[in-house]
């Protein structure tokens, strides 16, 4: 916006006051909304199987229904008060703010640093070109901005607050540090491996203009509309998915017996970890389907490691992304990316079945 | 007459940017160009990091998100009144 144009008056400011004021209110009573809704799920939930179904308490059909109408509005108001959350917490960053903070920064510190703004930093994949042309043009290490291209799909946040949802914090938080540690070191290996002649050379011709948009900040009204809006995006676009896979899930907790899969999925098949990872890497993208199944599967013996390595691969080893990096990238960068990730996430099935 | 950029290389975002912008010079009435550019060089030329921007007559109002109606419209004011 110019502020050149429009001068700052004290009327304008007071307006601004009362719009804020009146966002932060809509917030809160949405919230309180919410937070009653959050509250009756599992009595109504309780209530529909066992006293309207007359169904059994115990009994496989019960148990599978009452899971289902518990856990599928449980976690839709999860994804939409959380993915609210985040994007609001989003726009007080920017890739250009990301970019002058990461300017100049050494190996190491500017890889974890790239790692975790990455997490935060809101771009759509279709930006990852510029986003990548931007950051080498200005002279950020190409190890450091792989760290920041990595951290956004590994870390996907439909998965963590699905994670959060179904497993708890603990394993949430173990997906999100495993996840930030996997995008600093691809970075720092890539970096030591002095790959910059396979970049595409017409990168390093590109001159980048002067951004002419200057600290734009935005009022709290805009920042609750972004949220709101990716909210109804994101949430839009995954419930189908959740419930499918709640339901599959629930079906899985009622009638599979105990311990079924300890065999197949659990600590000592050691061929299950990269076999989950492989599996994974067509499923991208549906980490809200996958996620309750998953979910449902360690109840019966499958390990925590395999989980976790099977859901970065989901997330992590997206195609589509690789084929927009293509456009920058040479083939055998590409390829050495991919090894590292996938390497990286093996190792961490294995270690988490390892230590836990 | 106005030229409109939209900058982007043709994601869900870029389009609906487009629809929005197209939405807002109907119904001011307006006799614009509209340029759909997608080069990564000519981007990067107006310092864009994120995709879908905006520019009008020339100048940069908006990167990486699509504006609502009302701030389009704004900027067309303001850059007719500047040419």
């Amino acid at each position: 916006m110019n502020s050149k144009v429009i001068p700052s008056t004290s009327k304008n400011n007071s307006r601004l006051q009362s719009s804020n004021l009146r966002a932060w209110l809509i917030v809160l009573v949405i919230a309180l909304l919410w937070i009653a809704l959050y509250k009756t799920i599992q009595p109504t939930a309780n209530w529909i199987s066992y006293s309207l179904f007359g169904l059994t308490e115990g009994s496989h059909l019960g148990d599978a229904v009452a899971f289902f109408l518990y856990d599928v509005p449980k976690i839709i108001l999860l994804l939409g008060g959380m993915i609210f959350l985040i994007t609001v917490v989003r726009t007080f960053f920017t890739p250009e703010k990301t970019r002058a903070w990461l300017g100049g920064k050494r190996e190491g510190v500017g890889n974890f640093m790239a790692a975790a703004f990455g997490v935060v930093t809101p771009f759509c994949s279709c930006s990852a070109v510029p986003l990548f042309i931007g950051f080498v043009e200005s002279g950020i290490p190409l190890g450091v901005t792989f760290s920041f291209l990595t951290a956004t799909p590994v870390v996907n946040e439909v998965a963590l607050v699905m994670l959060f949802g179904l497993f708890g914090w603990k394993v949430a938080g173990l997906y999100l540090v495993t996840g930030l540690v996997i995008a600093v070191i691809a970075g720092i290996i890539i970096g030591r491996l002095h790959l910059e002649g396979y970049v595409e050379d017409f990168v390093w011709q590109i001159k980048v203009g002067e951004n002419t948009i200057h600290d734009e900040k935005p009022t709290w009204e805009a920042r609750f509309r972004t949220g709101w809006s990716s909210t109804k995006e994101i949430v839009g676009k995954v419930w189908p998915y959740v419930i499918v896979g709640i339901a599959i899930g629930a079906a899985i907790h009622g009638y599979v017996p105990e311990s079924a899969l300890a065999g197949i999925m659990g600590k000592d098949a050691w061929w299950s970890v990269p076999a989950g990872v492989l599996l994974a890497v067509p499923l991208y993208s549906n980490a809200a389907g996958i996620i309750p199944v998953v979910h449902a599967l360690m109840e019966k013996g499958a390990a925590l490691g395999t989980v976790l390595a099977f859901m970065m691969a989901v997330v992590g080893l997206s195609i589509p992304e690789m084929i927009i990096l293509r456009r920058v990238l040479k083939p055998q960068l590409i390829g050495v990316f991919i090894a590292i990730l996938t390497v990286a996430i093996i190792f961490t099935g294995y270690l988490f079945n390892i230590v836990l | 007459m106005l030229t409109i950029k939209i900058l982007g290389t043709g994601c869900a975002n870029c389009k609906r940017l487009e629809g929005t912008t197209r939405d807002v010079v109907e119904t001011m009435d307006l006799e614009v160009e509209i340029v759909k550019v997608t080069s990564y060089p000519e981007i990067m030329s107006y310092g864009v990091l994120s995709t879908p921007g905006l520019v009008i007559n020339e100048e940069l109002v908006s990167q990486g998100r699509i504006p609502t109606q009302a701030e389009i419209t704004t900027w067309l004011v303001d850059a007719m009144q500047t040419a």
